[in-house]
């Protein structure tokens, strides 16, 4: 903060009078007093802290039960399979989502046509149902296997029950609904692209691989990641759905337990913290990822929270020995209204 | 200016027509571009030029008429008596020997200046990874902008980012260049620095096509002006029979309006 301080004295405009020569650096600074908004803070401030002390002296919340289960293998295996869930069915949807995005670009009408009605109809079945059917697919196939096509005869044939497990259900489903949502967003990504970086690869010569793995979907990546983050968050809060087909996922086993004690809000709230705490690492994910790709877009990258506590402390360090000035006073406004 | 001691760079416009949705910009379009030589296109905006530079390097399809660079077509392979469309790899590869430096620079924003000029080397297989820095960070000097390969294209101004466009293109070692309107995105102070390094390149014995609005410039620098309107060429030229004595009407209205 000391560095930035103006050092001379603002130029002051003064018509009919002599210029005046008081030197305003001297003079101290009186801050503008924004009663209104103390009230609402006030009144904010007291709606948190009630909600607070609730948390703290209701003891219908049970927190004795939420930290009896909170690291019960139960859970944990169920959290385990929440995250195995999110990532091969984020990895599955975004890899597909891709290649519909690239099909739906592409001048081929028969791949373009076949993606639009991929994510046509995945959009428009419901996950749930989705995830029951992709269960119950035996009624429908008793066997999946290779053949003589449009025949019944088999080389090589699986009974669907048992080739289509909960887990497999579960991951079709969820995998193929992110498909659908994701090759959306990446094509509005590649869309938001200038043409005029197309036709400076293409006069390059650059191959297509490299035109969109290197020129095109880097550049997409800024506009496509805050969008793909905000699904991968809804894909892992989504995994509770198919607690409907009984997969120990953590919904379903915080379900289980509180069937059997009848705790139901102690151990909801177990499940609850543990998405807070899956959502948060992916939120601080999302922010380094996006810097990453930020790189050329901003002449200065954007300072991490470390960094910028770091700068904080040195700034507080440096306020004890410095006397406030009128440079100093318009300089603290245009910081904040960089913030 | 070399043009008797280049023997590659040779390019051949022939009766080349293109229409958009009904609206006809080129009409007949013949124009042969000798090897070496360095030709300036100009007319009035909306004329056809930026197009009929487009279609020398297949950016730009033709309707009737063909374009071929020391002999090859760009887009097509003649076998017999037909003509086969290419692959896109075959295209992409003939393309490498014309370059484009664009009016908008159309720089990669997310890689540095050098791995701007490098990217196309290194992923054509004609360089290893550490040569191509190398050969970015000699183009960088040849520009001027040595001390600039770390810097992305935001961090630089746009006299700046045009040269690095520059030396982009002559990454490639093509044995054309073709220049869109290099300076009319430029601030006016800015535009003497590319000019400058587009002069020096105009001494080296690349073919050079330039569409311009730099009178001035065009008149120093090229060996032949071609006067371009309605999609037609009007007139064609050394510098001196075009500004001097310019025998189209249109050429005459044109010039009275910029000089």
């Amino acid at each position: 903060m000391t560095d930035t301080v103006q050092k001379t004295a603002p130029v002051v405009v003064n018509r009919g009078t002599p210029p005046a020569t008081t030197d305003f650096n001297a003079l101290k600074v009186v801050h503008t007093r924004h009663y209104v908004r103390w009230v609402f803070g006030a009144l904010v401030l007291f709606v948190v802290l009630q909600f607070l002390w609730s948390l703290a002296t209701n003891d219908r919340y049970g927190w004795d039960v939420v930290a009896e289960y909170f690291f019960a293998p139960a859970i944990l295996r169920g959290l385990g399979l929440t995250l195995a869930l999110t990532a091969v069915a984020g990895s599955i949807g975004f890899l597909l989502g891709t290649l519909l995005a690239l099909a739906r670009l592409s001048k081929s009408p028969i791949l373009n046509s076949v993606s639009w009605s991929f994510i046509w109809f995945f959009r428009s079945v419901p996950l749930l149902v989705q995830v029951l059917i992709w269960y119950n697919l035996g009624y429908l196939y008793p066997q999946l296997g290779l053949g003589i096509p449009f025949t019944d005869t088999y080389f090589l044939g699986f009974d669907t029950i048992t080739l289509i497990s909960q887990f497999a259900a579960a991951v079709l489903g969820l995998s193929l609904h992110q498909a659908a949502y994701s090759a959306e967003i990446i094509r509005g990504g590649i869309l938001s692209v200038d043409q005029g970086q197309l036709e400076a690869a293409a006069a390059l010569g650059l191959p297509r691989h490299t035109r969109v793995l290197r020129i095109i979907l880097p550049q997409a990546a800024r506009s496509i990641l805050p969008n793909a983050f905000n699904e991968i968050i809804g894909l892992l809060k989504g995994t509770s759905i198919v607690s409907v087909i009984a997969l120990g996922e953590l919904f379903y086993v915080a379900q289980v337990i509180y069937n059997r004690n009848q705790q139901v809000i102690p151990l909801l709230l177990v499940a609850v913290i543990w998405y807070i705490v899956l959502t948060t690492v992916l939120s601080i994910g999302q922010f380094y990822v996006e810097r990453h790709f930020a790189r050329g877009a901003e002449r200065v990258l954007p300072p991490t929270p470390v960094q910028k506590a770091r700068r904080w402390v040195s700034e507080q360090w440096a306020r004890l020995d410095e006397t406030p000035s009128v440079g100093a006073g318009i300089d603290a406004k245009s910081e904040s209204f960089r913030l | 200016m070399s043009a008797a001691t280049q023997t590659t760079g040779l390019v051949e416009i022939r009766g080349v027509s293109k229409s958009y949705s009904g609206h006809e910009v080129l009409r007949d379009v013949n124009l042969t571009v000798r090897p070496g030589e360095v030709v300036a296109i100009l007319g009035p905006s909306g004329s056809g030029k930026s197009t009929l530079l487009r279609t020398i390097n297949h950016l730009e399809s033709v309707d009737r008429g063909w374009v071929t660079v020391d002999g090859a077509l760009i887009g097509y392979e003649q076998r017999g008596d037909r003509l086969f469309e290419l692959k896109e790899k075959e295209i992409l590869k003939r393309r490498t020997q014309v370059g484009v430096v664009f009016q908008n620079f159309n720089l990669f924003p997310h890689l540095t200046a050098a791995e701007n000029i490098a990217e196309a080397p290194v992923a054509l297989k004609r360089v290893s990874k550490s040569d191509g820095r190398e050969l970015a960070l000699g183009l960088l000097a040849k520009v001027g902008l040595g001390d600039k390969a770390d810097a992305y294209p935001r961090q630089l101004s746009g006299g700046q980012q045009q040269r690095v466009a520059i030396a982009r293109a002559l990454a490639l070692a093509p044995k054309v260049l073709l220049f869109d309107e290099p300076t009319s995105a430029l601030d006016p102070e800015l535009v003497g620095e590319v000019l400058d390094v587009i002069r020096d390149l105009a001494t080296l014995g690349t073919t050079l096509v330039i569409v311009t609005h730099e009178i001035g410039f065009a008149r120093e620098v090229a060996d032949r002006i071609v006067f371009i309107d309605g999609g037609q060429v009007l007139e064609v030229g050394t510098p001196a029979q075009v500004f001097g004595s310019p025998k189209h009407p249109r050429t005459k209205e044109f010039l009275g309006k910029v000089l």
